[in-house]
């Protein structure tokens, strides 16, 4: 296929325009040790009808949650994704359009951008949001080096019940030397508050911890607040946003920095990418948040309009002294979520967050109940949660994919402490039928 | 009599829309036994339901449809954004993404179920290093500033593994912003090289700064002034002579496809922005992606997963033995890997050399058209966009190049990236593509001329631009001085 409208005849014309007499004298001031002087060793075009069979080839080696019954989580969800979804993000003016940085002719973009805003304000409980950032993973990094701009303080102290990629993230992020961090031990799937206690003091930017937790299970935010708080730290504490129709907002614990992973509203998994990161925090924080934000103002005409706003924060503006280098962040995958909060509204995300919940307990007790599988936990949980397996995880995982189900994530291939234990996953998708054929597979074992 | 009014595009918010038994989506009756929640969730449940639209289907469709009406991509017309590569982004990779064997995949699937995807993956691997010149490839990082820190992550610990530490980036005055702030990030100091005048990086500058303490130096080649630098060897030479090592910014890399490779110039890493170069699409500010390519001194430093593939033909994914470690979870993204494997197969190699001559033929065709018009500063041949500085229209006129700008949108057409690069009196940085046809390039030339004189005779006409967009110029000093950053619905509305 080619992509080029210029016609060979518009090109000699180009060129006498140009003065050269080939398109190489375009490029003499390539050093010639510095020219390919080869063609590029990859494959011959492809036509259209080649290059979709051959695509189509590719993703039918794959198996997938239309072919299989998934009961992973982990951080990416099967959840449902509206029709009207995919119908709004297509339209080619906002999914071909760039950064918002000719707001005339970008107010489609910005509207949707404060619209996102106000949902992930509203959801979290928090005063500002940003327009996303890459995923959960690196909007947690960068709230630990905002807690440090914020309190002037160089440590943080992560729970060790947060999800290990996004902690491996953390310290990627700060390896250089500009955080130090301290892991808090967990204790029954949640973190060790005791533990806690001891380790943060006056040198703590921020408590980082998440609920659920990478296991499923709910944290006591509240209590961490409280201890991050008298120590003068800040408390960041990551959600999974589809359970916030059903779930105490994070403000309401106390958390001045809120991070996510948006996937589960209205994005594909994608094998884990793009989804987006969210981030929220206090009015207060503002000027030291990392991404673009978008506010809403009046034109010359006195007409309502939208703005990148608070850009002295940013890379383009303030270079080395920015708040974070991020310049393109998950603009398309924020207007999905956009779109899809308003499809289910408020009503919606309540009774998808019930039946995550009703429908994961229900799985829960039916697996316990096998004798197959044991509680490691006695924290609540919402809509994922962690068991013991009484044989070989492999051996079980593989015999159920031949029975057509991914049967959860094996939690030994994260932590040593955790062989044996398996992380289940049940989304709204997910039909009572399906998990009692599930339970049936788990008996035959 | 009154004229007809249309109801503005925008202003109007999804949550003024529909009313309070206004419904699209409902959730899946509930097809095992109801929960307690306040039972389950201890206590943590919610009491107040979050603030969210209620619409109908209609109105959600009608919502988007008049904000994108709104909008402009590259769908809508020219878009000669410098630096910023707006290219048309084929259908067909917007069809591949959306693949239920690739859009259905979850990160955690076993290798088994996903050698599809991981072959895709690995092949795009393998493709970016033929490109850059460069022989190991990580597809994690999530967009050209993520694919900095990490290549610079990887150089710090590179000089960390050999008990060289080392305190200071060199970074020209021509670069992006995204550079001296990945600088900061990675806990080095920036110091900044002057260009010389013919635009490059001055070498007699660079070599006064280049010692032992000097980490890398950041390029970008093209740089942003759209000119190679002809002394790109002696600069990576004398880089290397202090044990420092060299870092591409590749967001540039569309203007030397399949005629110079950032390795066989001398770079250590390179990112490539696949939203760029690669034609997928920019989604009005991502997602992206900066796959990072290395040499082979850096990559037992990339971060894992990359993808590996055995004598037998079997993909899996392995981490490197001294990685930095991740950058995000899970692989990348994906969705948009699965768009940048699809263009480069389309166009294949010859078709990416011939992108490359195109692009950079299509500029220097447009800056004949344009020098009169505007000056200069670096007058030779270019690579895929051109710098213009509206400085002399300024002192004659007092219409500035933000005034241009806003009146190229009264033609229909995007302007180009302004005030960039820094060094630049009232830059116009103008980056045609190769997805232009001639008559679009014409035209702007032509629209530009037209400009240029309306601003000879009513500098106000330009200053008061634009009048036929769906708002105007925006106050954004009011924007930062009363922020309005989330709506917040009037006391006493029904919830």
């Amino acid at each position: 296929m080619r992509f080029i409208p210029v016609t060979c005849e518009e090109q000699a014309e180009m060129l006498r325009v140009v003065g050269a007499d080939t398109v190489d004298d375009l490029f003499v001031d390539v050093p010639a040790a510095a020219r390919l002087g080869r063609p590029l060793a990859l494959p011959d075009p492809l036509g259209e009808v080649e290059l979709a069979a051959h695509l189509e080839d590719l993703a039918s080696a794959d198996s997938h949650a239309g072919s299989v019954v998934s009961l992973l989580g982990g951080g990416c969800y099967d959840h449902y994704v509206p029709a009207i979804v995919d119908a709004v993000v297509s339209k080619p003016a906002f999914f071909t359009a760039y950064t918002p940085y000719q707001p005339e002719v970008s107010q489609g973009t910005l509207q949707a951008v404060y619209e996102y805003q106000s949902m992930i304000c509203a959801l979290t409980g928090m005063d500002v949001a940003n327009a996303s950032m890459y995923d959960g993973a690196s909007a947690f990094a960068e709230a630990a080096l905002m807690a440090a701009r914020v309190t002037r303080r160089h440590q943080v102290v992560v729970s060790a019940a947060v999800h290990p990629e996004w902690r491996e993230t953390l310290a990627t992020y700060v390896g250089a030397g500009v955080l130090d961090i301290l892991t808090c031990p967990m204790s029954d799937g949640v973190t060790d508050a005791a533990a806690l206690r001891d380790l943060v003091d006056d040198r703590t930017a921020a408590v980082l911890a998440a609920s659920p937790t990478f296991y499923g299970a709910l944290d006591d935010l509240e209590a961490l607040a409280g201890i991050a708080h008298d120590a003068g730290a800040l408390l960041v504490a990551g959600t999974n946003p589809i359970l916030l129709g059903v779930l105490e907002p994070p403000a309401a614990y106390g958390a001045d920095i809120v991070v996510g992973e948006g996937q589960p509203l209205g994005n594909p998994q994608s094998f884990g990418g793009p989804g987006l990161g969210i981030f929220a925090c206090r009015q207060e924080h503002l000027r030291q948040m990392p991404g673009r934000v978008a506010g809403r103002t009046t034109d010359v005409d006195g007409r309502t309009g939208f703005v990148l706003t608070f850009s002295t924060r940013e890379q383009h503006i303030r270079r080395e002294k920015a708040t974070s280098n991020i310049c393109s962040n998950h603009a398309l995958n924020a207007l999905a979520a956009g779109v899809y909060l308003s499809a289910v509204g408020r009503e919606g995300l309540a009774g998808i967050g019930r039946a995550c919940v009703a429908k994961a307990h229900y799985l829960e007790s039916r697996l316990v109940e096998t004798g197959r599988f044991e509680r490691v936990f006695s924290a609540p949980f919402a809509h994922e949660f962690a068991l013991r397996y009484t044989g070989d995880v492999a051996v079980m995982q593989a015999r159920l994919l031949e029975r057509g189900f991914f049967a959860g994530l094996d939690l030994g291939r994260f932590r040593a402490e955790d062989v044996g234990r398996v992380l289940f996953a049940v989304t709204e998708k997910r039909t009572r039928a399906q998990l009692d054929r599930f339970v049936a597979e788990v008996n035959a074992l | 009599m009154s004229a007809p009014t249309r109801e503005p595009l925008t202003g109007t918010l999804i949550f003024e829309r529909g009313a309070p038994e206004s419904r699209c989506v409902e959730s899946p009756a509930l097809d095992v036994p109801d929960v307690s929640l306040s039972d389950v969730l201890s206590g943590r449940q919610r009491t107040e339901p979050p603030v969210l639209p209620h619409v109908t289907e209609v109105e959600i469709a009608r919502h988007y449809e008049r904000l994108a009406s709104a909008n402009f991509g590259v769908d809508s017309g020219f878009y000669p954004l410098g630096s910023c590569t707006m290219k048309y982004n084929p259908k067909i990779d917007e069809w591949a993404c959306r693949l239920p064997g690739f859009a259905g995949l979850h990160p955690y699937q076993p290798p088994a179920t996903v050698q599809g995807a991981l072959e895709l993956m690995w092949e795009l691997q393998e493709a970016l290093a033929e490109i850059a010149g460069l022989p190991a490839v990580t597809l994690q990082p999530a967009a050209g500033a993520h694919g900095e820190l990490t290549g610079l992550l990887a150089i710090r610990a590179y000089h960390t593994a050999n008990g060289d530490p080392r305190a200071r980036v060199l970074v020209p005055d021509s670069a992006h912003g995204t550079n001296p702030a990945t600088v900061a990030m990675c806990g080095y100091e920036v110091v900044q090289v002057p260009s010389d005048e013919r635009g490059g990086v001055d070498v007699a500058a660079l070599n006064t700064l280049l010692d032992t303490d000097v980490a890398a130096i950041m390029l970008t080649n093209p740089n942003t002034l759209g000119l190679f630098d002809e002394n790109i060897l002696e600069i990576t030479a004398a880089v290397h002579a202090v044990g420092a090592l060299a870092y591409c910014d590749g967001a540039n890399l569309n203007a030397i496809l399949g005629k110079s490779r950032p390795g066989d110039m001398g770079f250590d890493a390179l990112h490539i922005n696949l939203h760029k170069t690669f034609a997928t699409p920019h989604g009005g500010g991502g997602p992206g992606s900066g796959p990072v390519a290395v040499s082979d001194a850096l990559a037992p430093y990339l971060p894992g997963p990359v993808v590996a593939r055995a004598a037998d033909g079997v993909f899996s994914l392995v981490t490197p033995e001294r990685s930095i470690g991740r950058v995000r979870s899970f692989v990348g993204n994906f969705g948009v890997l699965v768009r940048a494997y699809a263009y480069i197969r389309a166009v294949g190699g010859s078709g990416l050399t011939e992108v490359a001559e195109q692009a950079v033929l299509s500029a220097n065709y447009l800056k004949e058209l344009l020098r009169d018009v505007w000056p200069l500063p670096y007058d030779r041949v270019c690579k895929h966009e051109f710098v213009l500085s509206g400085g002399r229209m300024r002192k004659q006129t007092g219409v500035r190049t933000l005034d241009v700008a806003k009146r190229l949108l009264d033609y229909g057409i995007h302007p180009p990236t302004i005030y960039f690069p820094l060094i630049v009196e009232e830059a116009l940085m103008i980056e045609p593509t190769e997805t232009e046809s001639k008559e679009t390039l014409d035209r702007f030339a032509g629209v530009l001329r037209t400009i240029a004189a309306e601003a000879a005779e009513d500098a106000g006409l330009l200053q008061g631009a634009p009048y036929s967009t769906p708002v105007r110029r925006l106050d954004e000093a009011a924007a930062v001085k009363r922020p309005d950053l989330a709506w917040v619905p009037p006391e006493g509305a029904p919830g």
